[in-house]
C-alpha cells in the first residue's frame, strides 16, 4: 500500500517520523506554511522559514524516499497586522518565480490561508492572498478556524473565494467536520479532513463522513505539527476503513488517488 | 447522479450492519460514555457554587441531542458549539484562542 499525507508540518517533527511514515507506506507529503506556535518578530523570519520549506525539508524527506512539496503564505494567526502581513506576502512571488520553481520546484500553491478569529484584518489579508494565487495561477489550500469559530469562518472564507475567479476545483478547504463538509462540497470545492485526537476528526469520524458524503473531492491528512497530533493518522484511518469492510479501491481513492488528482493540477506535483 | 442531488443529502453508505457497528464499537464508546459520566460527577464534586459556565451549559444541551432520536447528531452538536453571530471584530488583538463553545444566549444556536 502507498499513501500521500497532503497536509503535515514536518518542520515540527523529528526525522524518526519520516522513517515511520515511509515504513507505513507514505510516498509523498505536502507541507503548508503555518503558525509555529509563537508569532515571528520579523518578515525575515518568514523568509528563512520559506527557505526551509523549499530547500532543506525536501532533502530530509528524500532520505526516506518521501517526496516533499510545499505551500507558501502568511498564516491567518499572524495575519492580523495587515502591514506586517503584506511585507511577508510580498516575498512569496520570488519563491514562485525562482529558477528552481520554473524548472520544477516543490511549491504547489498558496496555503494554508484562511481565518483564525474571523476578524476584518484577517479577511483583508485572506483576500489579498487569494488575489496572489489568482495572479500566479496557483492552487489554494485553505485553513478553516478552530472549534466554535469554524462554521462562521468557513462560510466567510468560501464567500471570499467565490468572489475571485479561481475555479473552486483548484481550491481545497481543509479541516472540515460534520457541520461544514456538505457546504464545502456543494459549492464545488475540495474538502480535507484533518485527523486529530481531540480537536478535529478521529479516523472513525473521517470514515463516517466518507460514508455519509461519498469519496469524491475529499481527502484526509494528519496535519501533524508541534501540538497533539499523529503523523501516522492517515494509515490509521486506512485501517479503520478496511476494518469496516470498505473496498481497498475506496481506501486508496481517499488516501492516494484523490490527493494525486487534486495536486497534479500543479505542474510541480510530479511523483517519481 | 440526480441533478438535484447535493452533498447536503447524505449518502448514508455504511458497509456494516447495525449489529456489526455495535459489535465493533460498543466497548470503545462505553468507555467514552463512562468518561462523560465521570466528568459530570467531577463537576458536581468540585468545590464552590455551580459555575454557570457557558461551556458547561452548552455541554449539557449537547448531551440532550444524543438521545433526541433525530439524525445527524454529530453535525448538530458541532452546530450547537458554534458561533452564529455575523459581526466581525476588527482585530484579534487580545482575544484568547478557541474555547470550544459559545454562550447559547449570546451567539449560540439556542
Amino acid at each position: 500500500m502507498k499513501y500521500i499525507d497532503p497536509h503535515i508540518h514536518m518542520v515540527s517533527r523529528t526525522t524518526d517520523d519520516y522513517q515511520r511514515m515511509a515504513q507505513a507506506g507514505c510516498i509523498a507529503i505536502t507541507e503548508p506554511a503555518f503558525w509555529a506556535g509563537f508569532d515571528r518578530s520579523s518578515a525575515q523570519g518568514f523568509y528563512d522559514y520559506f527557505r526551509q520549506l523549499t530547500e532543506y525539508e525536501p532533502k530530509r524527506a528524500a532520505q526516506f524516499g518521501i517526496q516533499h512539496f510545499t505551500w507558501l503564505c502568511i498564516n491567518p494567526k499572524e495575519a492580523d497586522d495587515p502591514g506586517f502581513a503584506r511585507e511577508v506576502v510580498s516575498m512569496i512571488p520570488d519563491f514562485l518565480n525562482s529558477k528552481e520553481q520554473l524548472c520544477g520546484g516543490n511549491v504547489l500553491g498558496i496555503g494554508e490561508i484562511g481565518l483564525n478569529k474571523n476578524t476584518k484584518n484577517e479577511l483583508i489579508i485572506l483576500e489579498e492572498q487569494i488575489a496572489l494565487a489568482e495572479t500566479f495561477n496557483q492552487l489554494v489550500l485553505v485553513h478553516t478556524p478552530h472549534l466554535e469559530d469554524k462554521l462562521k469562518g468557513t462560510r466567510l472564507i468560501m464567500d471570499a473565494l467565490s468572489a475571485s475567479k479561481i475555479d473552486p476545483g483548484r481550491i481545497l478547504i481543509d479541516h472540515v467536520e460534520e457541520h461544514t463538509v456538505s457546504e464545502v462540497l456543494d459549492r464545488g470545492f475540495w474538502a480535507g479532513m484533518t485527523l486529530y485526537p481531540d480537536t478535529k476528526v478521529t479516523p472513525q469520524r473521517a470514515a463516517d463522513i466518507i460514508e455519509m458524503y461519498g469519496d469524491e473531492r475529499i481527502w484526509m491528512n494528519s496535519a501533524g505539527d508541534w501540538g497533539c497530533s499523529d503523523p501516522l493518522a492517515v494509515p490509521k484511518a486506512r485501517l479503520e476503513m478496511r476494518r469496516r469492510g470498505h473496498a481497498p479501491t475506496t481506501v486508496d481513492k481517499v488516501t492516494f488517488n484523490n490527493p494525486q488528482q487534486f495536486l497534479s493540477q500543479s505542474p510541480n506535483f510530479l511523483l517519481t | 447522479m440526480n441533478e438535484n442531488w447535493s452533498f447536503s443529502d447524505a449518502l448514508g453508505m455504511n458497509p456494516q450492519t447495525k449489529q456489526q457497528v455495535v459489535d465493533t464499537y460498543f466497548m470503545e464508546h462505553r468507555a467514552r460514555l463512562v468518561d462523560i459520566a465521570a466528568y459530570l460527577d467531577r463537576v458536581d464534586r468540585g468545590q464552590g457554587d455551580d459555575p454557570l459556565d457557558f461551556r458547561d451549559v452548552a455541554f449539557r444541551r449537547a448531551v440532550e441531542i444524543l438521545l433526541d432520536g433525530q439524525p445527524q447528531r454529530a453535525r448538530r452538536v458541532l452546530e450547537l458549539f458554534s458561533d452564529h453571530t455575523s459581526e466581525l471584530p476588527q482585530s484579534a488583538d487580545g482575544m484568547k484562542g478557541a474555547m470550544g463553545a459559545v454562550s447559547l444566549t449570546d451567539g449560540g444556536a439556542a
